[in-house]
Protein backbone atom coordinates (compact mmCIF):
# COMPACT_ATOMS: atom_id res chain seq x y z
CA UNK A 1 0.00 0.00 0.00
CA UNK A 2 1.47 3.20 -0.63
CA UNK A 3 0.02 6.87 0.70
CA UNK A 4 1.27 10.16 -0.40
CA UNK A 5 3.09 12.51 1.09
CA UNK A 6 0.44 14.76 0.99
CA UNK A 7 -2.29 13.13 2.39
CA UNK A 8 -2.32 14.51 5.81
CA UNK A 9 -0.47 11.03 7.91
CA UNK A 10 -0.53 11.72 11.50
CA UNK A 11 2.86 13.34 12.39
CA UNK A 12 3.98 10.74 14.75
CA UNK A 13 5.89 7.61 15.05
CA UNK A 14 3.82 4.84 14.42
CA UNK A 15 3.48 5.36 10.49
CA UNK A 16 7.11 6.23 10.07
CA UNK A 17 8.11 2.70 8.26
CA UNK A 18 5.29 2.77 5.90
CA UNK A 19 6.39 3.17 2.36
CA UNK A 20 5.41 6.70 1.39
CA UNK A 21 5.13 7.72 -2.22
CA UNK A 22 6.96 11.27 -2.96
CA UNK A 23 5.52 13.69 -5.20
CA UNK A 24 3.98 16.77 -3.50
CA UNK A 25 0.42 17.80 -4.33
CA UNK A 26 0.10 21.09 -6.63
CA UNK A 27 3.87 19.87 -8.77
CA UNK A 28 4.30 19.42 -12.30
CA UNK A 29 3.78 15.86 -13.75
CA UNK A 30 6.42 13.97 -13.03
CA UNK A 31 9.49 13.75 -15.67
CA UNK A 32 11.10 11.03 -13.98
CA UNK A 33 9.33 8.27 -11.68
CA UNK A 34 10.60 5.91 -9.33
CA UNK A 35 9.07 3.42 -8.08
CA UNK A 36 9.55 0.34 -5.75
CA UNK A 37 13.50 1.50 -6.24
CA UNK A 38 15.62 -0.79 -4.15
CA UNK A 39 19.87 -0.63 -4.53
CA UNK A 40 22.66 -2.48 -3.86
CA UNK A 41 25.99 -2.54 -2.73
CA UNK A 42 26.68 -6.10 -3.06
CA UNK A 43 24.71 -7.39 -0.04
CA UNK A 44 23.53 -4.47 1.41
CA UNK A 45 20.16 -2.37 0.40
CA UNK A 46 21.26 1.00 0.12
CA UNK A 47 17.77 1.93 -1.25
CA UNK A 48 14.63 0.60 -0.07
CA UNK A 49 11.63 0.60 -2.26
CA UNK A 50 11.87 4.09 -2.79
CA UNK A 51 8.71 6.05 -4.19
CA UNK A 52 9.81 9.51 -5.58
CA UNK A 53 8.96 11.55 -8.59
CA UNK A 54 11.06 14.26 -10.06
CA UNK A 55 8.34 16.96 -11.07
CA UNK A 56 9.00 18.18 -14.37
CA UNK A 57 11.06 21.61 -14.95
CA UNK A 58 10.76 21.87 -10.69
CA UNK A 59 13.86 21.27 -8.43
CA UNK A 60 13.52 18.21 -5.84
CA UNK A 61 15.68 19.11 -3.06
CA UNK A 62 17.35 15.41 -1.30
CA UNK A 63 17.89 16.03 2.39
CA UNK A 64 19.09 13.64 5.12
CA UNK A 65 21.81 12.56 7.32
CA UNK A 66 25.09 10.63 5.89
CA UNK A 67 24.49 7.59 4.73
CA UNK A 68 20.95 8.02 4.17
CA UNK A 69 21.39 7.00 0.52
CA UNK A 70 20.41 10.61 -1.19
CA UNK A 71 23.85 10.36 -3.05
CA UNK A 72 23.26 7.24 -4.03
CA UNK A 73 19.99 7.95 -5.40
CA UNK A 74 21.31 10.04 -7.75
CA UNK A 75 24.44 7.55 -8.87
CA UNK A 76 21.44 5.50 -9.66
CA UNK A 77 19.35 8.55 -11.69
CA UNK A 78 22.28 8.35 -14.03
CA UNK A 79 23.10 4.59 -14.12
CA UNK A 80 26.89 5.46 -12.43
CA UNK A 81 26.63 2.17 -10.36
CA UNK A 82 27.34 0.80 -13.31
CA UNK A 83 31.16 1.18 -13.47
CA UNK A 84 31.22 -0.79 -10.36
CA UNK A 85 30.33 -4.72 -10.07
CA UNK A 86 28.57 -5.98 -7.33
CA UNK A 87 26.24 -2.84 -7.37
CA UNK A 88 22.63 -2.92 -9.07
CA UNK A 89 18.81 -1.38 -8.82
CA UNK A 90 15.52 -3.37 -8.73
CA UNK A 91 12.08 -1.37 -9.69
CA UNK A 92 11.22 1.23 -11.77
CA UNK A 93 12.98 4.41 -12.60
CA UNK A 94 10.48 5.71 -15.22
CA UNK A 95 11.54 8.24 -18.00
CA UNK A 96 9.10 8.32 -21.34
CA UNK A 97 7.70 5.37 -20.86
CA UNK A 98 11.18 3.46 -20.47
CA UNK A 99 12.73 2.12 -16.84
CA UNK A 100 16.41 3.64 -17.49
CA UNK A 101 17.47 1.14 -14.95
CA UNK A 102 16.88 -1.56 -17.61
CA UNK A 103 20.54 -2.47 -18.92
CA UNK A 104 19.11 -2.32 -22.56
CA UNK A 105 19.13 1.30 -21.71
CA UNK A 106 22.28 3.04 -23.41
CA UNK A 107 24.09 4.50 -20.96
CA UNK A 108 25.74 7.44 -23.14
CA UNK A 109 22.54 8.73 -24.66
CA UNK A 110 21.16 8.33 -20.95
CA UNK A 111 23.84 10.27 -19.75
CA UNK A 112 23.09 12.78 -22.53
CA UNK A 113 19.69 13.16 -21.05
CA UNK A 114 20.47 13.21 -17.36
CA UNK A 115 23.70 15.08 -16.49
CA UNK A 116 25.25 15.45 -13.31
CA UNK A 117 27.24 17.92 -11.16
CA UNK A 118 29.35 16.77 -8.68
CA UNK A 119 30.47 17.88 -4.84
CA UNK A 120 33.81 19.53 -6.00
CA UNK A 121 34.46 21.49 -9.22
CA UNK A 122 36.07 19.06 -11.66
CA UNK A 123 37.23 20.58 -14.99
CA UNK A 124 38.96 18.96 -17.70
CA UNK A 125 42.73 20.68 -17.91
CA UNK A 126 41.86 22.06 -20.80
CA UNK A 127 40.97 25.29 -21.92
CA UNK A 128 37.79 26.80 -20.99
CA UNK A 129 36.23 26.26 -24.53
CA UNK A 130 37.34 22.86 -25.22
CA UNK A 131 36.05 21.96 -21.34
CA UNK A 132 32.35 22.78 -23.14
CA UNK A 133 33.06 21.48 -26.62
CA UNK A 134 34.42 18.11 -25.33
CA UNK A 135 30.94 17.05 -23.95
CA UNK A 136 28.99 17.57 -27.22
CA UNK A 137 31.63 16.64 -29.40
CA UNK A 138 30.37 13.05 -27.92
CA UNK A 139 26.98 13.28 -28.96
CA UNK A 140 27.06 15.49 -31.98
CA UNK A 141 28.76 16.99 -34.77
CA UNK A 142 27.95 20.93 -34.85
CA UNK A 143 30.20 23.09 -37.44
CA UNK A 144 32.63 25.10 -35.94
CA UNK A 145 29.81 28.33 -35.77
CA UNK A 146 27.25 26.17 -34.19
CA UNK A 147 29.87 25.06 -31.60
CA UNK A 148 30.06 28.59 -30.90
CA UNK A 149 26.89 29.00 -30.35
CA UNK A 150 26.56 26.31 -28.42
CA UNK A 151 29.27 27.05 -25.97
CA UNK A 152 28.31 30.83 -25.58
CA UNK A 153 24.37 29.64 -25.13
CA UNK A 154 26.33 27.40 -21.91
CA UNK A 155 28.50 29.65 -20.47
CA UNK A 156 25.35 32.55 -20.52
CA UNK A 157 22.73 30.00 -19.02
CA UNK A 158 25.34 28.80 -16.39
CA UNK A 159 26.04 33.14 -15.25
CA UNK A 160 29.46 32.41 -16.69
CA UNK A 161 29.94 34.00 -19.86
CA UNK A 162 30.12 37.92 -18.53
CA UNK A 163 33.40 36.78 -16.55
CA UNK A 164 34.72 34.10 -19.26
CA UNK A 165 34.19 35.28 -22.76
CA UNK A 166 37.56 37.38 -22.71
CA UNK A 167 39.18 33.79 -21.80
CA UNK A 168 38.01 31.24 -23.41
CA UNK A 169 41.22 30.07 -24.85
CA UNK A 170 42.54 30.19 -21.40
CA UNK A 171 42.86 26.88 -19.26
CA UNK A 172 40.05 26.21 -17.10
CA UNK A 173 42.50 25.65 -14.30
CA UNK A 174 42.60 29.37 -13.60
CA UNK A 175 39.07 29.60 -13.07
CA UNK A 176 37.67 30.06 -8.98
CA UNK A 177 35.98 27.55 -7.46
CA UNK A 178 32.52 29.08 -7.73
CA UNK A 179 33.50 29.86 -11.54
CA UNK A 180 34.84 26.14 -12.06
CA UNK A 181 31.69 24.63 -10.46
CA UNK A 182 29.23 26.90 -12.94
CA UNK A 183 31.70 26.02 -15.63
CA UNK A 184 30.63 22.20 -14.88
CA UNK A 185 27.06 23.08 -14.49
CA UNK A 186 27.83 25.13 -18.07
CA UNK A 187 29.54 21.89 -19.59
CA UNK A 188 26.14 19.74 -18.43
CA UNK A 189 23.62 21.74 -19.99
CA UNK A 190 25.86 22.39 -22.95
CA UNK A 191 24.34 18.76 -24.24
CA UNK A 192 21.08 20.03 -23.52
CA UNK A 193 20.42 17.35 -21.10
CA UNK A 194 16.53 16.81 -19.60
CA UNK A 195 17.34 16.59 -16.00
CA UNK A 196 20.42 18.01 -14.03
CA UNK A 197 21.18 16.14 -11.16
CA UNK A 198 23.37 17.81 -8.43
CA UNK A 199 25.48 16.70 -5.57
CA UNK A 200 26.22 18.96 -3.11
CA UNK A 201 27.02 21.49 -5.58
CA UNK A 202 28.28 24.29 -3.50
CA UNK A 203 29.72 22.64 -0.48
CA UNK A 204 33.59 23.51 -1.28
CA UNK A 205 32.13 27.31 -2.33
CA UNK A 206 32.31 30.35 0.28
CA UNK A 207 28.98 32.13 0.43
CA UNK A 208 29.04 34.05 -2.41
CA UNK A 209 29.15 31.75 -4.97
CA UNK A 210 27.42 29.46 -2.99
CA UNK A 211 24.61 32.09 -3.63
CA UNK A 212 25.39 32.64 -7.40
CA UNK A 213 24.25 29.11 -7.80
CA UNK A 214 21.57 28.91 -5.65
CA UNK A 215 20.40 32.01 -8.39
CA UNK A 216 21.51 29.90 -11.51
CA UNK A 217 19.39 26.83 -10.07
CA UNK A 218 16.40 28.92 -9.54
CA UNK A 219 17.00 30.20 -13.68
CA UNK A 220 17.81 26.73 -14.64
CA UNK A 221 14.77 25.40 -13.68
CA UNK A 222 12.73 26.96 -16.30
CA UNK A 223 14.29 24.49 -18.84
CA UNK A 224 15.33 21.62 -16.84
CA UNK A 225 14.00 19.41 -14.05
CA UNK A 226 16.44 19.39 -11.43
CA UNK A 227 17.13 17.17 -8.34
CA UNK A 228 20.01 18.24 -5.69
CA UNK A 229 21.49 16.64 -2.41
CA UNK A 230 22.63 18.71 -0.01
CA UNK A 231 23.69 18.94 3.37
CA UNK A 232 22.49 22.22 3.96
CA UNK A 233 19.15 22.55 5.16
CA UNK A 234 18.50 26.60 4.39
CA UNK A 235 19.98 25.65 0.90
CA UNK A 236 17.23 23.13 -0.10
CA UNK A 237 14.68 25.50 1.87
CA UNK A 238 15.78 28.18 -0.83
CA UNK A 239 16.49 25.99 -3.94
CA UNK A 240 14.18 23.56 -3.75
CA UNK A 241 10.17 23.36 -4.89
CA UNK A 242 9.45 20.01 -2.93
CA UNK A 243 11.78 17.95 -0.60
CA UNK A 244 12.49 14.48 -0.19
CA UNK A 245 13.69 13.12 3.83
CA UNK A 246 15.83 10.04 3.54
CA UNK A 247 16.47 7.76 6.54
CA UNK A 248 18.83 4.44 6.58
CA UNK A 249 17.73 4.03 3.13
CA UNK A 250 14.34 5.00 2.96
CA UNK A 251 12.29 8.29 1.84
CA UNK A 252 10.92 9.25 4.92
CA UNK A 253 8.64 12.46 3.99
CA UNK A 254 8.33 14.07 0.94
CA UNK A 255 6.49 17.67 0.04
CA UNK A 256 6.26 20.84 -0.88
CA UNK A 257 9.61 22.96 0.72
CA UNK A 258 7.39 24.80 2.32
CA UNK A 259 5.76 22.09 4.38
CA UNK A 260 8.79 20.36 4.92
CA UNK A 261 10.13 23.01 6.41
CA UNK A 262 7.37 24.83 8.74
CA UNK A 263 5.15 21.91 9.70
CA UNK A 264 6.35 18.37 8.53
CA UNK A 265 4.29 15.46 9.10
CA UNK A 266 6.55 12.85 10.18
CA UNK A 267 8.46 12.70 13.66
CA UNK A 268 11.95 11.77 11.78
CA UNK A 269 11.22 14.63 9.77
CA UNK A 270 10.63 17.08 12.24
CA UNK A 271 14.00 15.98 14.29
CA UNK A 272 16.32 16.02 11.36
CA UNK A 273 15.15 19.56 10.49
CA UNK A 274 15.35 20.52 13.76
CA UNK A 275 18.98 19.54 14.90
CA UNK A 276 17.22 17.06 17.02
CA UNK A 277 18.75 14.12 15.28
CA UNK A 278 20.94 11.72 17.04
CA UNK B 1 16.82 7.42 15.53
CA UNK B 2 16.64 7.96 18.99
CA UNK B 3 12.94 9.27 20.55
CA UNK B 4 15.00 12.42 21.33
CA UNK B 5 13.49 15.69 21.82
CA UNK B 6 16.89 17.60 22.45
CA UNK B 7 18.93 19.79 20.63
CA UNK B 8 22.28 18.31 19.09
CA UNK B 9 23.04 21.98 19.89
CA UNK B 10 22.37 22.45 24.21
CA UNK B 11 22.34 26.06 23.62
CA UNK B 12 19.31 26.04 21.33
CA UNK B 13 17.51 23.98 23.64
CA UNK B 14 18.45 26.22 26.82
CA UNK B 15 17.84 29.47 24.28
CA UNK B 16 13.90 27.95 23.58
CA UNK B 17 13.18 27.61 26.93
CA UNK B 18 14.73 31.03 28.07
CA UNK B 19 11.79 32.30 25.15
CA UNK B 20 9.46 29.95 27.12
CA UNK B 21 9.70 31.46 30.40
CA UNK B 22 10.24 34.83 29.39
CA UNK B 23 6.46 34.71 27.79
CA UNK B 24 5.07 32.80 31.08
CA UNK B 25 6.78 35.58 33.08
CA UNK B 26 4.99 37.81 30.95
CA UNK B 27 2.03 36.26 30.89
CA UNK B 28 1.68 36.10 35.05
CA UNK B 29 2.08 40.05 35.13
CA UNK B 30 -0.75 40.30 32.59
CA UNK B 31 -2.39 37.90 34.46
CA UNK B 32 -2.02 39.54 37.48
CA UNK B 33 -2.88 43.03 36.20
CA UNK B 34 -6.17 41.42 34.65
CA UNK B 35 -7.18 40.13 38.54
CA UNK B 36 -6.32 43.36 40.03
CA UNK B 37 -8.17 44.98 37.63
CA UNK B 38 -11.32 42.77 38.17
CA UNK B 39 -10.59 43.33 42.32
CA UNK B 40 -10.60 46.89 41.43
CA UNK B 41 -14.60 46.88 40.02
CA UNK B 42 -15.68 44.69 42.45
CA UNK B 43 -14.16 45.83 45.62
CA UNK B 44 -14.01 49.31 44.89
CA UNK B 45 -10.37 48.91 45.21
CA UNK B 46 -8.23 52.17 44.41
CA UNK B 47 -5.04 50.54 45.72
CA UNK B 48 -5.31 47.64 43.34
CA UNK B 49 -6.14 49.67 40.41
CA UNK B 50 -3.14 51.59 40.64
CA UNK B 51 -0.63 48.21 40.75
CA UNK B 52 -2.52 47.37 37.81
CA UNK B 53 -1.93 50.18 36.28
CA UNK B 54 1.76 50.30 37.56
CA UNK B 55 2.56 47.12 36.44
CA UNK B 56 2.64 48.03 32.76
CA UNK B 57 5.65 49.89 31.81
CA UNK B 58 6.69 46.23 33.24
CA UNK B 59 4.82 44.09 30.46
CA UNK B 60 6.32 46.47 28.40
CA UNK B 61 9.37 45.93 28.85
CA UNK B 62 9.32 42.53 28.35
CA UNK B 63 7.54 42.49 25.42
CA UNK B 64 10.37 44.33 23.76
CA UNK B 65 12.57 41.88 25.35
CA UNK B 66 10.97 38.73 23.86
CA UNK B 67 10.84 40.39 20.51
CA UNK B 68 14.65 41.21 20.66
CA UNK B 69 15.11 37.62 21.56
CA UNK B 70 12.91 36.22 18.92
CA UNK B 71 15.15 38.46 16.22
CA UNK B 72 18.29 37.23 17.03
CA UNK B 73 16.97 33.47 17.28
CA UNK B 74 15.72 33.91 14.28
CA UNK B 75 18.87 35.27 12.64
CA UNK B 76 21.56 32.85 14.85
CA UNK B 77 19.75 29.66 14.81
CA UNK B 78 17.55 30.23 11.77
CA UNK B 79 15.37 27.38 13.13
CA UNK B 80 12.97 25.10 11.47
CA UNK B 81 9.72 23.25 11.65
CA UNK B 82 8.17 22.80 15.41
CA UNK B 83 11.11 25.51 16.41
CA UNK B 84 10.50 28.12 14.31
CA UNK B 85 7.10 27.82 14.70
CA UNK B 86 7.28 28.25 18.40
CA UNK B 87 9.66 31.53 17.98
CA UNK B 88 7.08 33.12 15.62
CA UNK B 89 4.40 32.28 17.89
CA UNK B 90 6.21 33.80 20.94
CA UNK B 91 6.45 36.87 19.05
CA UNK B 92 2.79 37.24 18.42
CA UNK B 93 1.70 35.62 21.94
CA UNK B 94 3.55 39.05 23.11
CA UNK B 95 1.74 41.08 20.97
CA UNK B 96 -1.23 39.74 22.54
CA UNK B 97 -0.41 39.67 25.86
CA UNK B 98 0.94 43.32 25.41
CA UNK B 99 -2.72 44.37 24.26
CA UNK B 100 -4.15 42.48 27.30
CA UNK B 101 -2.52 44.29 29.66
CA UNK B 102 -3.38 47.71 28.30
CA UNK B 103 -6.68 47.19 28.31
CA UNK B 104 -6.72 45.58 31.93
CA UNK B 105 -4.63 49.18 32.71
CA UNK B 106 -7.47 51.12 30.89
CA UNK B 107 -10.41 49.40 33.13
CA UNK B 108 -8.45 49.58 36.68
CA UNK B 109 -8.43 53.53 35.54
CA UNK B 110 -11.94 53.73 35.06
CA UNK B 111 -12.24 51.67 38.52
CA UNK B 112 -11.39 54.68 40.09
CA UNK B 113 -13.59 56.74 38.30
CA UNK B 114 -15.97 55.25 38.70
CA UNK B 115 -15.89 54.46 42.57
CA UNK B 116 -16.78 58.30 42.70
CA UNK B 117 -20.46 56.99 42.15
CA UNK B 118 -23.05 55.76 43.91
CA UNK B 119 -24.29 52.96 41.39
CA UNK B 120 -28.17 52.21 42.18
CA UNK B 121 -27.81 48.68 40.33
CA UNK B 122 -25.70 46.00 41.10
CA UNK B 123 -22.45 44.79 38.88
CA UNK B 124 -22.33 41.15 39.68
CA UNK B 125 -22.68 40.39 35.51
CA UNK B 126 -19.68 42.96 34.85
CA UNK B 127 -18.14 41.00 37.63
CA UNK B 128 -18.58 37.65 36.79
CA UNK B 129 -17.40 38.52 33.30
CA UNK B 130 -13.96 39.95 34.74
CA UNK B 131 -13.54 36.50 36.47
CA UNK B 132 -14.77 34.77 33.47
CA UNK B 133 -11.90 36.49 31.46
CA UNK B 134 -9.38 35.97 34.22
CA UNK B 135 -10.02 32.32 33.98
CA UNK B 136 -9.69 31.90 30.17
CA UNK B 137 -5.88 33.97 30.87
CA UNK B 138 -4.78 32.36 33.46
CA UNK B 139 -6.13 28.56 31.46
CA UNK B 140 -3.88 30.39 28.38
CA UNK B 141 -1.24 31.02 29.97
CA UNK B 142 -1.04 27.78 31.37
CA UNK B 143 -1.54 25.96 28.19
CA UNK B 144 1.81 28.06 26.84
CA UNK B 145 4.11 26.39 29.42
CA UNK B 146 2.98 22.94 29.12
CA UNK B 147 2.16 23.25 25.09
CA UNK B 148 -1.37 22.18 26.08
CA UNK B 149 -3.72 22.62 22.83
CA UNK B 150 -6.39 20.77 24.57
CA UNK B 151 -6.42 23.35 27.03
CA UNK B 152 -5.73 26.21 24.02
CA UNK B 153 -9.29 24.79 22.56
CA UNK B 154 -10.98 24.92 25.49
CA UNK B 155 -10.19 28.83 25.81
CA UNK B 156 -10.87 29.50 21.84
CA UNK B 157 -14.73 27.23 22.64
CA UNK B 158 -15.56 29.31 25.86
CA UNK B 159 -14.62 32.81 24.47
CA UNK B 160 -18.45 32.62 23.22
CA UNK B 161 -19.53 32.82 27.04
CA UNK B 162 -17.66 36.28 26.77
CA UNK B 163 -18.99 37.58 23.76
CA UNK B 164 -22.14 37.00 25.42
CA UNK B 165 -22.52 38.40 28.17
CA UNK B 166 -20.65 41.60 26.65
CA UNK B 167 -23.74 41.41 24.52
CA UNK B 168 -26.30 41.23 27.73
CA UNK B 169 -24.34 43.89 29.37
CA UNK B 170 -24.77 46.41 26.94
CA UNK B 171 -28.08 46.67 26.90
CA UNK B 172 -28.60 46.34 30.45
CA UNK B 173 -26.23 49.26 30.66
CA UNK B 174 -28.00 51.13 28.19
CA UNK B 175 -30.86 50.70 29.56
CA UNK B 176 -29.86 51.84 32.79
CA UNK B 177 -28.63 55.26 30.92
CA UNK B 178 -32.71 55.76 29.43
CA UNK B 179 -33.80 55.35 32.73
CA UNK B 180 -32.11 58.11 34.28
CA UNK B 181 -29.55 60.70 32.75
CA UNK B 182 -27.09 60.33 35.49
CA UNK B 183 -25.81 57.16 35.26
CA UNK B 184 -24.73 57.98 31.47
CA UNK B 185 -21.64 58.71 32.97
CA UNK B 186 -20.36 55.47 35.40
CA UNK B 187 -22.50 53.62 32.48
CA UNK B 188 -20.54 55.01 29.50
CA UNK B 189 -17.43 53.42 31.86
CA UNK B 190 -18.96 50.47 32.73
CA UNK B 191 -19.55 50.21 28.77
CA UNK B 192 -15.98 50.57 28.21
CA UNK B 193 -14.60 47.90 30.79
CA UNK B 194 -17.01 45.47 29.70
CA UNK B 195 -15.57 46.24 25.75
CA UNK B 196 -11.97 46.04 27.20
CA UNK B 197 -12.69 42.54 29.13
CA UNK B 198 -13.79 41.10 25.67
CA UNK B 199 -11.09 42.55 24.07
CA UNK B 200 -8.80 40.58 26.76
CA UNK B 201 -11.42 37.55 25.46
CA UNK B 202 -10.39 37.72 22.21
CA UNK B 203 -6.62 38.06 22.64
CA UNK B 204 -6.81 35.17 24.88
CA UNK B 205 -8.42 33.44 21.83
CA UNK B 206 -5.73 34.37 19.64
CA UNK B 207 -3.11 33.17 21.53
CA UNK B 208 -5.39 30.02 21.50
CA UNK B 209 -5.06 29.87 18.29
CA UNK B 210 -1.79 30.45 17.68
CA UNK B 211 -0.70 28.31 20.48
CA UNK B 212 -2.63 25.30 18.36
CA UNK B 213 -0.54 25.92 15.68
CA UNK B 214 2.69 26.38 17.14
CA UNK B 215 2.19 23.22 18.64
CA UNK B 216 0.39 21.12 15.90
CA UNK B 217 1.42 22.62 12.77
CA UNK B 218 -2.14 22.99 11.37
CA UNK B 219 -4.39 25.60 12.26
CA UNK B 220 -7.43 25.76 14.41
CA UNK B 221 -9.54 25.32 11.70
CA UNK B 222 -13.46 25.17 12.46
CA UNK B 223 -15.16 28.63 12.37
CA UNK B 224 -14.99 29.83 15.68
CA UNK B 225 -19.17 31.06 16.44
CA UNK B 226 -18.43 34.61 17.07
CA UNK B 227 -20.74 35.57 19.85
CA UNK B 228 -20.52 39.56 19.93
CA UNK B 229 -23.10 41.11 18.49
CA UNK B 230 -23.53 44.38 20.16
CA UNK B 231 -22.44 46.10 17.06
CA UNK B 232 -26.35 45.11 15.45
CA UNK B 233 -28.05 45.78 18.97
CA UNK B 234 -30.86 48.09 19.25
CA UNK B 235 -32.32 49.41 23.00
CA UNK B 236 -35.37 51.49 22.26
CA UNK B 237 -37.20 54.08 24.86
CA UNK B 238 -40.71 52.57 25.66
CA UNK B 239 -43.19 54.75 24.56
Amino acid sequence: MSITAASGESSTGAAGMRPVTGRASAMNPARIAMRNLDFFYGDHRALKAIDLDLPDRQVTGMIGPSGCGKSTLLRVLNRMYDLYPGQRATGEVMMDGANIIDPKVDVNALRARIGMVFQKPTPFPMTIYENIAFGVKLHERLSKSAMDERVEWSLARAALLDEAKDRLHMSAMGLSGGQQQRLCIARTIAVRPEVILLDEPTSALDPISTLKIEELIDELKTDFTIAIVTHNMQQAARCADQVAFFYLGEMVECGPAAQIFTAPKQKRTQEYVTGRFG
Amino acid sequence: MPESTEHLVKSFDADLKKLRDLLTEMGGIVESQVALAAQAIAERDAAAATRAVEADPQVDALEREIEQFVIRMLALRQPMASDLRLIVAALKITGDLERIGDYAANVAKRSIVLAQYTLPFSLTGLVHMAHMVQEQLKMIIDAIGASDTAKAIEVWRSDRVVDDLYTALFRELITYMMEDPRNITPCTHLLFIAKNLERIGDHATNVAETLYYAVEGEVLSEARPKGDTSAYTVVRPKE
